[in-house]
């Protein structure tokens, strides 16, 4: 029997960067294969090249023995390959039927629509799924478990032979997990193989057949789930060479906890979290996407609400509701999404560098000193290396690591001691990165304290000098930087679920 | 991947090449063109007579077209600033006819009106996040029907004080050059637009004003208190509209309170035809005033060529059209 589907020595180039690294991948029908790898890894992208959405630069793909080449998802949908991406596509406003068959409605003459037949064919596809849904609810009245099932019957309605799920419990619960987990083993039973993409370690260990593990657009190799050990899953993933010297942890002694966290709560996302941060030092916050890092960020800066929780600045109580009175406290957060959060892109150097704050060049009725400014923006335009023609020059034409370094000389001008940093080398090429890495230790070794939120360990281990790694919500532990923690540490703590620490009872 | 680094080495120079002055160019040429045009086509249209007559249709529009640019550059919209002309041109008149207050008290409720309906606008948008549209949709109803109740729909006249239709018609400019009888109005609007300007390009709320409208979650994350400052532009912007609403009433010497509806309209379009971004983040008063002479030349154009008032709405609707896309077109080009 051949293959479903069998990718050899893929490439694939984006201007600058070698994303996929001649990697394989195969999948059998009646199979599901799990994906991992840490983000940036180059899962998303090979997938993305089976279901036609990028292009291949090199290597093979074949469909049952065919040699294909999909231009587009449309095309890739009719090889039979359906996707299902981590975010849904989904429009909340029509009903489950009309989502499912949008273009390609069925007609009645004088091109009405035939509705009818529409929810009948819907129907149809959800009794083969053995799924309990009317066809004719909107889908923005349905739970994100539901309206996957809807993806999933969407995928199923081209006939697709492959499905790619990306992440698709990350926004399930326990229950809705299970309900997914029945649906993709009767999709398997009925033949259709699934290329299955999570974090999440326990799942894997119940859904997938075989494992393949991905590294910085490598393959690394692929295993059979059941009789490998979550321990060699991870080491796969991380088995990255520390190029690196270890950090030289400073001795900070009894400095002053700047900044207390204690039992900062909301919801699911933020399950009380504590800890704390010394002035001087570089607290590193890891885990997965989704672990809820920029939620606690955001919450402590005042930028989203909190239900419960404290907050010290320099050992006193501090109250935070918004924004401003994290600035007034003397906090600073550089955002992951500078061009959303951080920047007025279309704004200039020198007014985002003062845009936090305008009090200080501002003169009676509100008159701006715009000389001043300049001055300030030139002193740290010059401080922090930043690039640009000229404090007048927009923001949005600055490379990300000089657009990074706007951010930062906003906060330093507005002289915040405590500074949030989340994914600060994200869109970043390699050598700005590093001038990054030294400002911020810079910035520590001037007594700012500092917290940096990363996705890449390697980044984490780089700077931290304590290192705390979140999972689903919840603080699962503080690790000691430098060289007596591994990466393999970090990524235990941040796979330890909370479904996976507790006894699973049989009680319902 | 098209990052930063890329746009940065094909235009290393673009900052110079100031996207703003290149759109009020465009709209000065334009307005150039239009002007040699209609006077090459009829011999009347170049006599000062008629020049002041233009500037004169402009002042109103005008001082309403600036109020609106401020709302506009927040990424906002005002469509109140007709109605509340109105309101204010109304309250003028039950200050002044009904009460029989002096002059300058008059004008001053007329612009605190204006001042506390903007406000209510930006209360309305800022803190109860009703889409602009909408909330000032809404006070624009509102204002319509409290004109008239106020009123009990008859005009006010301002017979009773004297000097009031000076305001607008009597001409400051006019006493000291006599050759040059600009009127007053047209002053106001100058004074009003160098005002504006000013507090555009040289203070703080200016300066958050254009940072609102390029982007506001940044804003807020620097610790700035959005809603309080988005609140004060709604409120320099009605305040505007006050003295828009002093000016239409000394013209007329009268608050027509069923006057308003529809100034709105040609108020946007003439900050849209100065090439203020509708999403915000970028304007200029300058590109709004000639924006605003530019509809104010092709209305009285059009009329001195004997062109039906029909078609000059229609070609009034095609300009805008085109100012718009010429705009987006370039700046598509620019990337």
């Amino acid at each position: 029997m051949s293959k479903l589907v069998d990718m050899t020595g893929i490439d694939k180039f984006f201007p600058g960067v070698h994303a996929l690294k001649s990697v394989q991948f195969d999948l059998d029908p009646g199979e599901v294969h799990a994906l991992m790898g840490e983000n940036g890894a180059g899962k998303s992208t090979l997938m993305k090249i089976l279901s036609g959405i990028y292009q291949r630069d090199g290597g093979t793909l074949m469909i049952e023995g065919q040699e294909v080449s999909p231009k587009s998802p449309r095309e890739a949908q009719d090889l039979g390959i359906g996707i299902i991406h981590q975010e849904l596509s989904l429009m909340n406003d029509l009903t489950v039927a009309q989502n499912i068959f949008i273009g390609r409605e069925p007609r009645k003459s004088f091109g009405r629509l035939d509705e009818a037949t529409l929810n009948a064919q819907t129907a149809e596809i959800f009794a083969s799924m053995n799924l309990n849904l009317d066809p004719k609810a909107l889908v923005g009245s349905l739970t994100i478990a539901k309206q996957q099932m809807v993806e999933i019957a969407k995928a199923l309605s081209f006939r697709s032979k492959v499905l790619i799920m990306d992440e698709p419990t990350a926004a399930l619960n326990d229950a809705e997990i299970a309900e997914l987990f029945v649906i993709i083993r009767r999709l398997k039973a009925e033949g259709v193989g699934l290329v299955y993409i999570s974090h999440k370690m326990d799942e894997l260990k119940q859904i997938s057949d075989r494992v393949t593990v991905m590294r910085d657009g490598e393959y690394v190799g692929t295993v059979v789930a059941a009789e490998t050990p979550i321990s060699q899953i991870i080491a796969m993933m991380v088995g990255r060479e520390v190029k690196e010297e270890p950090l030289d942890v400073p001795d900070l002694g009894d400095a002053e906890m700047s900044l207390q966290v204690n039992g900062l709560s909301r919801g699911k996302e933020i399950q009380d979290v504590s800890f704390s941060v010394q002035k001087g030092e570089i607290l590193g916050l890891a885990g997965l996407m989704g672990a809820g890092r920029t939620e606690v960020a955001r919450a402590i800066f005042g930028a989203d609400p909190k239900d419960s929780g404290e907050i010290q600045v320099h050992g006193r109580v501090t109250s935070i509701t918004s924004p401003t009175d994290a600035v007034k406290a003397g906090i600073g957060y550089l955002s992951e999404d500078r061009k959303h959060f951080g920047l007025a892109t279309g704004m200039n150097v020198r007014d985002n560098i003062a845009l936090a704050s305008m009090d200080l060049f501002t003169g009676a009725g509100g008159v701006l000193n715009d000389g001043k400014i300049s001055n300030s923006a030139k002193t740290y335009i010059k401080q922090l290396g930043i690039r640009t023609p000229s404090d007048v020059q927009e923001v949005r034409l600055l490379s990300g690591g000089n657009q990074q370094k706007v951010v930062i000389a906003k906060w330093l001008l507005r002289d915040c001691d405590i500074l949030i940093f989340d994914e600060p080398t994200r869109g970043i090429d390699v050598g700005a990165k590093s001038e990054i890495y030294k400002l911020l230790e810079e910035l520590a070794g001037q007594g700012k304290t500092v917290i940096v939120i990363s996705s890449e360990l390697p980044e984490i281990m780089r700077l931290s000098h304590r290192i705390a790694v979140m999972c689903e919500g919840r603080l699962t532990g503080i690790l000691p930087g430098g060289k007596d923690t591994t990466q393999e540490d970090i990524m235990h703590l941040a796979t330890q679920r909370a479904a996976a620490m507790q006894v699973t009872g049989t009680v319902q | 991947m098209t990052t930063a680094t890329d746009i940065e080495k094909k235009k290393p120079l673009s900052g110079l090449a100031d996207s703003g002055a290149y759109q009020k160019f465009l709209a000065f040429a334009s307005l150039i063109v239009l002007l040699i045009g209609f006077s090459i086509a009829s011999p009347n249209f170049m006599q000062t007579s008629n020049m002041i007559a233009i500037l004169q249709a402009t002042s109103v529009n005008g001082v309403l077209a600036v109020a609106a640019t401020l709302v506009i550059i927040t990424g906002g919209i005002d469509l109140s600033v007709g109605t509340l002309m109105t309101f204010c041109a109304v309250i003028a008149g039950v200050v002044l006819t009904n009460l029989g207050m002096p002059l300058l008290l008059g004008v001053a409720a007329a612009i605190a009106a204006g001042a506390f309906c903007g406000l209510c606008s930006g209360t309305f948008v800022a803190k109860m996040k009703i889409p602009p549209f909408i909330a000032t949709l809404g006070m624009m109803l509102i204002l319509k029907g409290l004109s008239l109740v106020i009123s009990g729909t008859r005009p006010i006249y301002f017979n009773d004080t004297p000097g009031f239709d000076q305001i607008s018609r009597g001409s400051l400019i006019g006493e000291v050059f006599p050759s040059l009888p600009i009127p007053n109005g047209v002053l106001i609007l100058f004074l009003v637009a160098i005002a504006a300007s000013y507090i555009l390009g040289r203070t703080v709320l200016g300066r958050y004003t254009f940072a609102l409208g390029s982007n506001e979650e940044a804003v807020r994350l620097s610790g700035v208190n959005t809603d309080m400052w988005k609140i004060r532009i709604y409120a320099l912007a009605g305040a505007i509209c006050g003295i828009a609403g002093i000016l239409i009433a000394s013209r007329l010497n009268s608050a027509q309170p069923a006057l308003g509806l529809g100034y709105e309209l040609e108020a946007i379009a003439a900050v849209v035809i100065g090439g203020t971004s509708l999403s915000g983040g970028r304007g200029t008063i300058l590109g709004t005033l000639i924006g605003a002479l530019i509809m104010a030349v092709l209305t009285n154009g059009l009329r001195v060529l004997s062109v039906a008032q029909e078609w000059q709405t229609v070609v009034t609707g095609a300009i805008i059209i085109l100012a718009v896309y010429a705009d987006m077109a370039r700046r598509k080009k620019a990337g």
